[in-house]
């Protein structure tokens, strides 16, 4: 066993990405206020000073610009990380992640790949309004040719993101504003984390809850409030969105019967849509209710504090969609 | 291809000349009296709102327009209350100038549904349809195109309504801005595009945002008219974008408007701005636009005992909008659909 450490999701990420510029020279990291300023939310602090100003780059904002400049600079093989501020700033640049990054390796018959990290903080903050709390995820999620990455805890934001790095695809890297502060446990040589592979962080035998990101600690609160009115539910984190670990997730199913899946976001057409789908296809004979979804409502993201946590995916929402589960026969 | 008429080759010769202009002409007291309460209005509004922001009352993000009040109020001064308005999310002090009473800005930073959007948008997105403040915005230059669109409409409908638009200095790399001047200055829209050059974007000095320093140059490539200048004097403000306005009323042709400013607080309430020093900032501070109009009152012969009675009745004004906004009701959720679709809602 090798020796663990507390830190912080933020310190887990600039870690990640610390290491992999120490060991690869083609790897840089571009974006908004990410070296004088030491980043918008602090991931970045002190990575000018260490990497300096050739490696460490500030942008003006003109995210097309240089989630473009990454693309083209990733396929003549540099490995750039292009943050966004937040990830509602990358509809700027949708363009660009749609149309060129996930498409030139297919439109070059395979002569070109686009080894680059798009990272940032995704979703709601705290009333922030309309324009700023937009979970991005399920737009990139469903683009063929980019993978998808939302670790909820340090250990994990660390290995996925040093796997993002070394991965030769796009990868969207979904984080939290309301996750960097978020302590947890790091093994000193923790290493790169395959994709692909969902984690139970809580065995149960009522219902499986599936969430990501922030969700997962949602979840998480969920089942807590749950077990003390005796209901026993499974968490899994899926921490990769594409690849889907559907094995992990039908494997639960088989032995819960039931199905719920956390997400911010909208529900339509979203994650929790598709992981439905698979569900009721690969676990249909084990199912003894709807596959139901927790989501945002269906509207943009309100100001007032109330509405806004009306809006997200609370504990409570959770706790009384798996109850209306659990006793729908009863 | 520039167009050969539309370029003003220096504009420092421009503005001198009309600074000269307006000092020339017989200074308008009362006038000058009426955009010192508006400024004064604005600081102490903002102070509220930061106060308030402390105290929790507030939430999200903050912006606050400390410092550049004369931009936003010599600016619509120079507009008829028909002209439209669009701007980012540094948006209260333009809401107050285009005429949004100080209790419904209020409220809708406390979230409350007798604000201005009724506590759904909040401080980045203040909205006054009587008023003709059409939005503040907060994707950096996503609202310039929009801008475009209003002005777009008044052509169209053969309004001579003119659009203002305000961003700052880090919209200008933004793909938003350049297409936005773009149609704007083929399809000669009645607008005036104003750049609050406040100096910063976020932590980011002018040197690391743009090639150039003069802003204004951006206009050329598009063949519009352009102009600039420091923002010390409000009238003198207000005589630039009067140029610029009637150019878009009588002729339909944009303008694109450099106004150097300075913010006196942090880009927003988590901001420290320890990217710059004190003693800039207080450089700045010596020259606050603000206090500048006050002493020219007084020195216009403005008694003082007026000035401190108009004073006084913004104070009044804004501690009623504060017991307003602390007294009204939130929203509920009932709010969320009909806000949502114009009629049924599409599931
Ligand atoms: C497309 C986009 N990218 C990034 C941001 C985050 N952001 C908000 S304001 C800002 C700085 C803008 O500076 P400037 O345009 O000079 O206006 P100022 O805040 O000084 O008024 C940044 C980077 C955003 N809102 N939209």
């Amino acid at each position: 066993m090798s020796n663990m450490r507390q830190m912080r999701f933020r310190e887990a990420l600039r870690e990640a990405m610390s290491e992999e510029m120490d060991r690869d020279e083609r790897v840089f990291l571009m974006g908004e206020e990410v070296g004088h300023y030491q980043g918008a939310y602090k991931v970045t602090e002190g990575m000018l000073d260490r990497f300096g100003a050739r490696r460490i780059i500030d942008t003006p904002i003109a995210e097309s610009g240089f989630a473009g400049i990454g693309i083209g600079a990733a396929m003549m093989g540099l490995r750039p990380i292009v943050e966004f501020m937040t990830w509602n700033f990358s509809a700027v640049a949708f363009d660009q992640i749609l149309n060129n990054a996930s498409k030139v390796r297919q439109m070059s018959g395979g002569q070109f790949s686009c080894p680059i990290v798009f990272r940032g903080p995704n979703g709601s903050a705290k009333q922030v309004g309309s324009q700023h709390s937009t979970s991005m995820e399920h737009f990139y999620a469903t683009i063929p040719g980019l993978k998808v990455v939302a670790p909820a805890f340090p250990a994990d934001a660390k290995g996925l993101m040093k796997q993002a790095i070394r991965d030769d695809n796009p990868v969207v890297f979904i984080e939290s504003e309301t996750l960097y502060s978020v302590k947890g446990d790091v093994a000193e040589d923790q290493d790169a984390i395959e994709f692909g592979h969902a984690k139970i962080v809580r065995t149960g035998s009522a219902v499986t809850l599936v969430a990501y990101s922030r969700m997962t600690h949602v979840a998480l609160d969920a089942a807590s409030l749950l077990a003390k009115e005796g209901i026993d539910v499974e968490v899994v984190d899926l921490r990769t969105l594409r690849p889907l670990d559907e094995e992990t997730i039908v494997r639960s199913v088989q032995k819960t019967h039931r199905c719920i899946v956390v997400h911010e976001g909208w529900s339509y057409g979203g994650v929790g849509a598709e992981i439905a789908d698979r569900v009721q296809r690969l676990a249909f004979d084990w199912l003894e209710a709807p596959i139901l979804r927790v989501a945002q409502l269906d509207v943009g993201m309100p100001y007032n504090a109330r509405l806004e946590q009306a809006c997200i995916p609370q504990p409570e929402r959770v706790r009384d969609t798996v109850k209306r589960l659990v006793f729908r026969d009863g | 291809m520039a167009k050969e008429s539309s370029t003003k080759a220096s504009p420092h010769a421009h503005s001198d000349r009309f600074i000269e202009a307006a000092t020339e002409r017989a200074l308008d007291v009362d006038h000058l009296a009426h955009l010192y309460r508006q400024m004064f209005l604005i600081r102490r509004v903002e102070e509220e709102s930061a106060r308030a922001y402390a105290t929790g009352k507030v939430g999200g993000f903050l912006h606050l327009y400390i410092g550049q009040e004369a931009v936003g109020v010599g600016a619509i001064a120079a507009l008829r209350p028909d002209d439209n308005v669009v701007t980012t999310y540094r948006d209260h002090g333009i809401a107050l100038a285009k005429g949004m009473p100080a209790k419904a800005l209020l409220a809708e930073l406390w979230g409350k549904k007798t604000g201005c959007s009724q506590g759904l948008g909040g401080s980045m997105h203040l909205f006054d349809k009587a008023h003709n403040m059409l939005g503040g915005y907060g994707i950096v230059g996503g609202h310039i195109p929009l801008a475009c669109g209003v002005a777009f409409a008044a052509k169209y409908q053969q309004q001579d309504r003119v659009t203002l638009c305000f961003f700052g200095e880090g919209a200008v790399s933004i793909g938003g801005f350049h297409e936005g001047l773009s149609l704007a200055a083929l399809w000669k829209l009645p607008i005036v595009f104003i750049c609050e050059n406040n100096e910063y974007a976020m932590g980011t000095p002018l040197s690391r945002t743009l090639s150039i320093e003069d802003v204004s140059q951006k206009a050329e490539a598009y063949g519009m008219h352009r102009d600039r200048l420091i923002v010390d004097d409000v009238l003198d403000v207000e005589a630039h974008v009067a140029v610029a306005v009637e150019r878009a009323r009588k002729e339909q042709l944009p303008t694109l408007m450099e106004l150097r400013t300075y913010r006196f607080r942090g880009h927003s309430m988590s901001d420290p701005a320890k990217y710059r020093t004190q003693l800039e900032l207080d450089d700045h501070k010596q020259r606050d636009p603000m206090t500048r109009a006050r002493a020219q009152l007084l020195a216009a012969g403005y008694a003082e005992d007026r000035l401190l009675d108009l004073e006084r009745s913004a104070e009044e004004e804004v501690a009623a909008a504060v017991a307003f906004a602390d007294d009204s009701p939130e929203p509920d959720l009932s709010l969320l659909a009909p806000t949502t679709y114009a009629g049924p809602f599409a599931y």
